[in-house]
């Protein structure tokens, strides 16, 4: 007892911690972000496996199909198929990267962030860079595949649409945290996400045009869905650049509420308000997580 | 930006200050009372062990001492800031080393301990140098760039203290930091503990399954059934446990446990090693056995262990719960 009693009064190391602030709660979103990077530059396995879908999609599917579908013009369906291929593909490779939370769950590294002097939005927001920046590497790999499929390469049309995917990704981030952040286990998480997903992607408009030609609740439900709003802006744009051609009729494709056709603004309003609900909705539930 | 040295601080607060802790799961009939009133102060610089049986309240209360959880009553303070107000603070002041590993396998333990420092805003400028020191600590600064798959058990663990070291923290709390290591492993972790508790001035709060270990602290507490049972330093409360423990083996146990009650005045009790007689002055015994003309088979005297301090005020063995429950909860996966 004596020993403790001298001990007590030695001068004592000050801890190393700072303030809780905005500087730290952005470096720690940061680290959690570029974790997210070194995990993925190691993991080459994912990244092969993550662009097989698109490709397949594109080509295989794009090609088959479009051999069936005679356009008569000079945009065929494999070109119509592009920008929804990028939006699909960069989808699933943003909810994997976020459903790594079980993951992180599971094998305990979770429990590091969780008990950290930090804010748990912070966690959420780095998750969130780093399933977006992924996801949109990955576009960047689908971008140079553009012109086998008729679309030029013009830096506007490049750049615009890797705005929109990292922006699509991020929205589909925060909705792969929403649906995991709270799970325990992996097997648990990922009928979730079968369920999910698909019909996110079977109802984005991304591998038939959505217009007046389709059944009543099949517009409805495209109308309804968050990505067909990511699909129709980037395709929106892709047209936009397609070299001097009329799209043909069959392959137009139109979001509308109404009668009024929604302008490639509210698009992406309504794409970046989905994210920003769904971010606010991970951040709260992380918040409540042990 | 960054908080004056703690030792500006009134040098008699205590680094771990409970009163009247309770916690309780389920609510209506369904309640299970996890922890049921704890008190307890741990003093600056004190390595403090915290024992009990499985499903005793420990987990409970180190969670709720690391702000993971919250109590259901009663109020706890770690380095002078409250678990619940003030859980920011607390966590800058506490490191963790839980029973589970909560280390990146895919990183190397240098970015493992860069993620610890930027996602604990230690400032940048001492980020290298705290590296350096801590890994130097534990001896693994030839292994920094490794990743930590390819580690031992013991590694990481020395790893995941070094982790836990490295924003200075005033308490580190241990969660059987050496369960599931080697022998080897153990005392090599036990040497790296006592440096760090000489360089770094720090609390220790831990707990432990191992007898050597728990004789290691300055204090403990036997926490049973949600409550302290027992607090006091080692020699201290085995002197509460009081007698010596007199182990015989003869011919006829229950005949020999039957003539020395009666003719002795000596309680006894029968164990698997055989019969043990409980005396105040084991010695003196002895030689009075042999008086009885009892046939003596074998006979030893023990001064009382931590371990029959636990027995006492617990009903149960340090070791034996372990080896009853403890592979089963490693396998079992941090909720």
């Amino acid at each position: 007892m004596t020993d403790t009693r001298s001990r007590v009064q030695a001068p004592v190391a000050p801890v190393l911690v700072a303030r809780r602030g905005l500087a730290h709660e952005a470096r720690a979103a940061r680290v959690v972000w570029q974790r997210d990077l070194i995990r993925f530059r190691t993991d080459r396995g994912r990244m092969v496996s993550s662009l097989m879908q698109p490709i397949l999609f594109l080509f295989v599917l794009g090609k088959g199909l479009g051999a069936a579908l005679d356009t008569g013009g000079d945009v065929d369906y494999a070109t119509f198929l592009f920008p929804g291929t990028l939006a699909t593909g960069v989808m699933f490779t943003a909810v994997f990267s976020a459903i790594s939370i079980v993951w992180d769950r599971e094998f305990g590294f979770l429990r590091e962030m969780l008990v950290a002097p930090v804010s748990r939005s912070a966690i959420v927001v780095g998750k969130c860079l780093g399933g977006a920046t992924v996801a949109t590497l990955q576009g960047v790999i689908l971008l140079a595949l553009a012109g086998l499929v008729g679309v030029p390469y013009e830096p506007l049309l490049l750049l615009g649409t890797l705005a929109l995917l990292f922006l699509t990704a991020f929205a589909i981030t925060a909705f792969g945290l929403v649906i995991s952040v709270r799970v325990q286990q992996i097997q648990t998480v990922m009928p979730r996400v079968q369920l999910l997903l698909m019909p996110l992607m079977f109802l984005s408009g991304a591998l038939f045009p959505v217009g007046d030609a389709l059944p009543g609740w099949l517009r409805l439900l495209t109308h309804l869905n968050p990505m067909s709003y990511a699909v129709d802006a980037m395709r929106r744009l892709t047209f936009h650049y397609l070299p001097g051609t009329e799209v043909p009729a069959q392959l137009r494709s139109t979001l509308t509420w109404g009668d009024w056709p929604v302008p490639v603004w509210l698009d992406v309003a309504v794409v970046a308000g989905t994210g920003g609900v769904l971010l606010a909705i991970a951040c709260v539930l992380l918040s409540r997580s042990e | 930006m960054f908080e004056q040295p703690s030792g500006a601080a009134p040098a008699a607060e205590p680094a771990v200050l409970v009163q009247g802790l309770r916690k309780s799961y389920g609510k209506g009939s369904s309640t299970v009372e996890a922890v049921r009133g704890i008190d307890l102060r741990v003093e600056a610089g004190e390595l403090f062990g915290f024992l009990g049986p499985n499903a005793a309240g420990k987990s409970t209360t180190i969670k709720i001492l690391c702000t993971l959880l919250q109590p259901t009553a009663g109020t706890a303070t770690v380095a002078g800031h409250d678990v619940v107000r003030e859980r920011t603070e607390v966590r800058r002041h506490i490191g963790l080393v839980f029973q589970e590993t909560t280390l990146d396998d895919y990183l190397t333990a240098e970015q493992n301990l860069r993620f610890h420092a930027d996602i604990y805003g230690i400032p940048r400028r001492l980020v290298a140098g705290r590296i350096e020191a801590v890994l130097d600590m534990v001896g693994l600064s030839d292994r920094r760039g490794s990743v930590v798959r390819t580690f031992s058990g013991g590694m990481k663990r020395r790893l995941e203290i070094a982790r836990g070291l490295l924003h200075s923290p005033r308490v580190l709390f241990l969660d059987e930091p050496t369960i599931g290591l080697d022998p080897e492993s153990r005392s090599t972790l036990w040497t790296y503990i006592d440096v760090l508790r000489r360089q770094e001035d720090i609390t220790v709060f831990l707990t432990t399954h191992y007898m050597d270990e728990a004789e290691r602290c300055d204090r403990i507490a036997i926490v049973d059934q949600g409550t302290v049972g027992a607090l006091g330093t080692p020699s201290g409360l085995k002197a509460s446990v009081g007698h010596d423990r007199v182990r015989l083996t003869t011919a006829d146990d229950a005949a020999a446990a039957a003539v020395i009650e009666e003719r002795l005045g000596l309680e006894t009790t029968h164990e698997r090693s055989g019969l043990v007689v409980l005396a105040p002055d084991g010695e003196r015994v002895v030689p009075q056995l042999f008086e009885l003309g009892l046939t003596v088979r074998a006979v030893s005297v023990s001064r009382p262990t931590l371990d029959d301090v636990f027995l006492a005020y617990t009903g149960s063995r340090l070791q034996e719960r372990m080896a009853a429950a403890g592979p089963a909860r490693r396998g079992g996966r941090p909720a």
